[in-house]
């Protein structure tokens, strides 16, 4: 269990991370997201014991990483945005030297085998770490971090540098690992912290922005209800009809789809199902509907939402403004 | 500590480091052996062990350069410094395998006793003094460099900046003779770091020299441990 207790970090005279406060629990899986900048790394690198805080507390396991650093640290797995991998090494020396940097009592062969084959790094073993792809780099930092299973695994960015189908590998891999570890991972690609955080804290300008689960973050925020449909039908006059519906925010056309074929966005007001009444329309003047889904709210648009919000709030005060921002959207 | 101090001396014999220095150093103190000892037809090597001052003021910041600089520039001390391993160990597991890999250099002297041991009477008891005086001498100058490579990510800087600190140690007698001030100047010269070795090579075994090299070891070591310390904090 990781306590967090009014956490503030000035480099200089600059705040970086401002009196965050939170808890995670055993064998729970907390995404970190916010911008660049936004503090993410600064505070796994407090929880980390690499730099110390200006002020506030963090508790591993109940160990204060201040007053008594070398034991929590022996708590943590590590991996750092940039994994930290000695280049001429080869992946078994390097590997072999964490484990014994880290003073682990584990069977040495079993142990450092069973990582290669979870982080799939067994092919390239003997290999020097300077000519691994990025990928491959990425996955030995993270076998570092499994070295000696350590209770906490804090991630930075795992999936930086990874193609599309390790990335799942990757997530999968988290996901496994959450069920006896408690991890925290941050990430901007809001989709994988989707995928696999229970709970989810969101960083703005050093100051959480938002705690909560996935499922209630995404729910809190989904007022607003969005349609996406295809159409068959030339483009202005489905325009024009789709207009006349009551109740109906705003309806703009996105690309050709296919050659006739147009998408729409709509939004309704105050969240009325419009389904049934684009359908109607579509049938009276004959036009064929191709699809027709409603467009979820990604953690994008929460994301969005929360971090631009003084933006935002700004902008509704403004109503003509704010007609022109959801035209143009 | 026994961690790092492995890494270190197979990363010397990795990055070829340890191939430069070990020929260089054999090279030059094999000229000055020849030059000194050989061609004069004694047994006595004094006169290399002097002249090796000069050698290991050069060659040291080479051993060191990129010590801590490296870890930076590849982010790997955040690696180190994130382990459970206190700031101590990580500063002396690379402090001792620098020192190793310096003494893997000098021990070559005792090679030259063997062969002179051929032709005559080798003073043995002089041979270790002056190998002992050039280990501590070393020791005292490879932490001076270890400190100025945990200031700086670039190994020239760091090297050039190591053999400017060991430089400006080399000289404080030449500062000594320039101040009149009896006070100042008699505590130059108590500092100097080659009067006490030069006694060595004439033949003095001086236990205060002896720890003057030691504290000055553990002086840099302290304060490069403080230098991570106050990174972290600030």
């Amino acid at each position: 269990m990781i306590e967090v207790k009014n956490l503030t970090k000035y480099y200089g005279d600059k705040l970086a991370v401002n009196d965050i406060s939170f808890t995670v629990n055993d064998g729970e899986i907390l995404g970190f997201l916010g911008s660049n900048g936004a503090g993410k790394s600064t505070t796994m690198n407090m929880i980390t014991g690499y730099i110390s805080s200006t002020s506030g507390s963090i508790l591993v396991n109940g160990i204060d990483v201040l007053d008594e650093p070398i034991k929590a640290k022996a708590q943590i797995g590590y991996l750092p945005e940039l994994p930290p991998l000695y280049l001429d090494m080869t992946v078994k020396s390097y590997l072999n030297f964490m484990y014994d940097l880290k003073k682990c009592k584990l069977p040495r062969k079993t142990h450092l085998s069973s990582i290669c084959d979870l982080c799939k790094i067994t092919d390239v073993k003997n290999r020097v770490i300077k000519h691994l792809s990025k990928g491959y780099k990425q996955r030995v930092g993270l076998a570092q971090a499994l070295i000696g299973n350590p209770p906490v695994l804090i991630l930075d960015e795992p999936t930086v540098g990874l193609d599309p189908n390790q990335i799942i590998e990757i997530k999968n891999l988290i996901k496994n690992l959450g069920r006896n570890h408690t991890v925290i991972l941050s990430s901007h690609i809001l989709s994988e912290i989707q995928a696999v955080c229970d709970r989810i804290i969101i960083i703005d300008k050093g100051r959480v922005a938002a705690d909560d689960t996935t499922f209630n973050l995404s729910k809190k925020i989904s007022d607003d209800h969005r349609l996406v449909v295809r159409i068959e039908g030339s483009k202005d006059e489905v325009m024009y009809e789709l207009r006349k519906i009551d109740g109906i925010k705003y309806v703009r056309a996105e690309i050709e789809r296919e050659p006739g074929v147009f998408e729409y966005e709509m939004e309704a007001m105050d969240g009325t199902d419009l389904r049934r009444e684009v359908n109607a329309v579509t049938q009276k003047n004959g036009w064929v509907i191709l699809l027709m889904q409603s467009k979820e709210l990604t953690l994008e648009d929460i994301f969005f939402k929360i971090t631009m919000g003084e933006v935002f709030s700004e902008k509704l005060s403004k109503p003509s403004e704010k007609k022109n921002n959801g035209g143009n959207e | 500590m026994g961690a790092i101090f492995r890494r270190e001396i197979s990363s010397f014999f990795t990055s070829s480091i340890a191939y430069v220095f070990l020929a260089v150093f054999y090279a030059l103190s094999g000229y000055f052996f020849y030059g000194t000892t050989i061609y004069n037809g004694i047994t006595d090597m004094s006169g290399m062990f002097s002249n090796m001052f000069m050698v290991i003021v050069i060659l040291i910041p080479i051993l060191t350069m990129k010590s801590f600089s490296e870890e930076k520039k590849q982010k790997t001390e955040q690696g180190l410094l994130t382990a459970p391993v206190s700031l101590g160990g990580i500063v002396l597991g690379k402090y001792f395998a620098t020192v190793v890999m310096y003494i893997m250099g000098i021990s070559i002297v005792f090679v030259y006793g063997l062969i002179l041991s051929c032709f005559g009477e080798v003073q043995w008891n002089s041979v270790l003094a002056n190998y002992a005086a050039l280990l501590l001498l070393g020791s005292a100058f490879i932490a001076a460099g270890i400190l100025v490579s945990s200031l700086t990510e670039n190994q020239v800087v760091s090297a050039v900046g190591s053999f400017i600190v060991i430089m400006l140690l080399y000289l404080i007698d030449a500062a000594a003779s320039f101040i009149n001030i009896d006070f100042i100047s008699n505590i130059l010269r108590s500092l100097s770091f080659y009067t006490r070795y030069y006694e060595f090579t004439c033949g003095l075994f001086n236990l205060s020299s002896v720890i003057f090299y030691i504290s000055a070891a553990v002086i840099f070591n302290f304060l490069t441990i403080r230098i991570f310390e106050k990174r972290r904090w600030s």
